[in-house]
């Protein structure tokens, strides 16, 4: 019997997609080189266990026994221990935002309590939105009271080293107090599934028009370049819309994530964040010359949106430069928000400084589009 | 102000890379005048026209297209012109009837709806308002294309090959279209490779590699060219290269029962003629094709 197949033949197809591949270079540079970056950059920014996080200590003490504790803190590596802002209140304001990550608060008769053996508590809060960057720091926790006042007891209050701890560490989890990851990732995902879709369905959008040949007919047209640009980004905006209420609907009814904050400003927050994503796309469709390019760039920005804004890793944990590279991508403040206003119920003030990124980043891209966009065939 | 050209641009230069694509192309096309614009494949033409209404900047020369700076002022030749692709570029995941509508809509026409179907209907393409731009036959679409180039009333219609690939009764139809529309006033400027159409415009530009060699009216270049033309009744498929030897003659085209001869010195070919027995020939009237086959192969004759 003969096969229906013959190597001659097979040869042809394989030479001719070697050389179609050949002549797209950008399309096989990003094959190559794309991967060797990711490779680079996140395998040296991704850390998944989190240290020297953000700590402020209230100190009502003030003895030998309190700083005894917040040294064991500061070494046990997971603890920052920075200089206190005025208030309790000012403190919690702070972690609202995300700057801080924990608040201990020690009461003032902490040491007297201590030698009297009631084993008295203080209290730590904790920014538990996301259970992942918090866990290992509270895991470390734990031995604290053991060990942090072994080499204070001595003398005649040796007797309460040893046996029960001589004190006891209140841990309050704030905004997720069950840590149920779910609350924090599904909130996540609403920004990363819009990031993804906006940017390329507006990648497209461009390149379409000059694969398809259509462009050259638009460009005779007498249409101003931002009429063409903010014309494709609208209808984006409401299907990006309708993704929302589809994700927020199921979050709320499948996975019961609370929405503690405002509804209206948070939808008034995504439309900052989806036209943000949506200049993106439109830049990209300015530089691609192939909606298999367009489609290329949208991974390349997706993935490091993925992986350095929070999303999957502990944002504290990365190094300083990967934080830099995070913090310029808009998923990374939307991340922010939206956590922000479903899980702690934040209003405008904590919100803000996380929305004025996005409209600089948008000024931006803008911009960098704009002065791209083909006005001629030239 | 009444322009007198409708056209009106002097050594209009266009380089690709390190490709002239255009060189000191100079063209006046008066109002109400069909322009024929010629020349073979990759001469400058498409680039010619789409330096005219703005889609690419001139490297070097000046002038204006209905009054209008071609450098500065293509925004103002876009909302009067109407130009027609080579490439059919219009949406063909849309029907013929939204197709019309966006345009109308980008002219910010006033009476939109009625606007379109008038142009619909003038156009025969009433009866397909709703097929998909992408599943028409060449002839329909370029009904199409030609309706939404027209639809704003455009003063100049700058068309790069509108009837390639499209059967002889709707190139027929669309040159009627032509004239009507210049009846009217309306100046067009239009590429072809097809010589019963160069014949059917009031001038002629012929262009090769960028350099205009010839414009006039046909009458003109026929006269300029000053070729001879023989029709020989003969069907020997022998004969074609022994005519060719012949003193004088310098084209030969074989044409089903006959063959046609033609060379600058009449007197010359009739006598090479005449030399062979028996042979029927007559003169005949010399065509564009042979003047602009002349000038395609002395152009290839002076390139290195």
């Amino acid at each position: 019997m003969r096969l229906p197949l013959t190597l001659h033949r097979l040869w042809a197809i394989v030479l001719k997609e070697f050389v179609q591949m050949r002549r797209d270079r950008i399309t096989f540079a990003m094959m190559v080189g794309i991967p060797l970056m990711q490779l680079v950059l996140f395998g040296f920014a991704i850390n998944t266990d989190p240290k020297r996080l953000p700590t402020v200590v209230f100190d009502a003490d003030h003895s030998a026994f309190s700083r005894s504790f917040v040294a064991s803190l500061d070494n046990s590596g997971y603890f920052d221990i920075l200089p206190p802002p005025d208030s309790v209140v000012a403190a919690r304001e702070a972690m609202a935002i995300g700057d801080i990550q924990f608040i201990v608060s020690i009461p003032p008769d902490f040491s007297r309590a201590v030698v009297r053996g009631e084993r008295p508590a203080l209290l730590l809060e904790a920014d538990a939105s996301d259970p992942s960057a918090t866990g290992n720091a509270l895991a470390a926790l734990a031995n604290l009271n053991q060990s942090a006042l072994q080499h204070d007891l001595k003398g005649p209050l040796v007797k309460l080293n040893g046996g029960s701890p001589p004190f006891e560490v209140r841990v309050q989890r704030n905004y997720n107090p069950e840590g149920i990851t779910q609350y924090n990732i599904v909130p996540g995902l609403m920004g990363t599934i819009l990031t993804m879709t906006m940017i390329m369905m507006t990648g497209m959008a461009m390149t379409r028009e000059l694969e398809r040949g259509t462009l050259e007919n638009l460009l005779a047209f007498p249409v101003h370049p931002l009429e063409v640009m903010i014309g494709k980004i609208l209808p984006y905006i409401i299907v990006g819309y309708i993704q929302v209420t589809v994700i927020l609907t199921a979050a709320h009814v499948l996975f019961h994530v609370p929405i503690a904050g405002s509804l209206p400003m948070l939808l008034a927050c995504v439309l900052v964040f989806l036209a943000a994503n949506l200049t993106v796309g439109m830049m990209f469709s300015t530089i691609a010359r192939s909606q298999l390019q367009a489609m290329q760039m949208t991974f390349f920005f997706f993935l490091p949106s993925m992986l350095l804004s929070g999303f999957m890793f502990p944002f504290r944990g990365m190094p300083h430069w990967a934080q830099v590279i995070g913090e310029g991508l808009p998923l990374t403040h939307f991340l922010r928000i939206v956590r922000g206003i479903m899980l702690k119920g934040n209003g405008w003030a904590e919100t803000w400084p996380n929305v004025w990124p996005l409209l600089v980043f948008m000024a931006v891209v803008l911009t960098i589009g704009f002065k791209r966009y083909r006005r001629t065939l030239d | 102000m009444n322009h007198p050209y409708a056209i009106d641009v002097h050594g209009l230069s266009k380089s690709f890379g390190n490709k002239r694509a255009v060189n000191h192309l100079s063209l006046q096309v008066a109002e109400g005048e069909i322009y024929g614009f010629l020349g073979p494949n990759g001469s400058g033409k498409t680039t010619s026209i789409r330096m005219l209404c703005g889609l690419l900047t001139p490297d070097e020369g000046s002038g204006t297209c209905l009054g209008y700076d071609v450098r500065r002022q293509s925004g103002e030749i876009k909302k009067q012109a109407g130009y027609m692709t080579q490439r059919f570029s219009f949406y063909e995941d849309l029907s013929i009837r939204e197709n019309l509508d966006f345009v109308a809509r980008l002219y910010a026409m006033p009476d939109r709806k009625r606007v379109v179907e008038r142009s619909m209907a003038e156009l025969g393409l009433a009866h397909r308002a709703n097929q998909l731009a992408g599943t028409l036959s060449g002839g329909w679409k370029q009904r199409l294309a030609l309706a939404a180039c027209m639809l704003h009333r455009p003063r100049l219609l700058l068309l790069d090959e509108p009837t390639a690939g499209v059967d002889p009764k709707a190139r027929r139809d669309f040159w009627d279209e032509i004239h009507r529309l210049a009846g009217q006033g309306i100046s067009v400027l239009v590429s072809t490779h097809y010589m019963d159409e160069a014949a059917r415009c009031h001038r002629l530009a012929y262009i090769a590699y960028g350099d205009l060699l010839a414009a006039g009216t046909p009458e003109e270049l026929i006269a300029q060219s000053g070729l001879t033309s023989f029709a020989v009744q003969d069907d020997d498929p022998a004969l074609a290269a022994r005519l060719r030897q012949l003193p004088g003659v310098e084209q030969v085209v074989a044409m089903g029962s006959m063959y046609s001869v033609s060379g600058q010195d009449g007197l010359l070919i009739a006598r090479g003629l005449a030399g062979f027995a028996g042979l029927r020939f007559e003169q005949v009237d010399t065509g564009l094709e042979q003047v602009f086959i002349r000038l395609m192969d002395r152009v290839q004759e002076a390139a290195p």
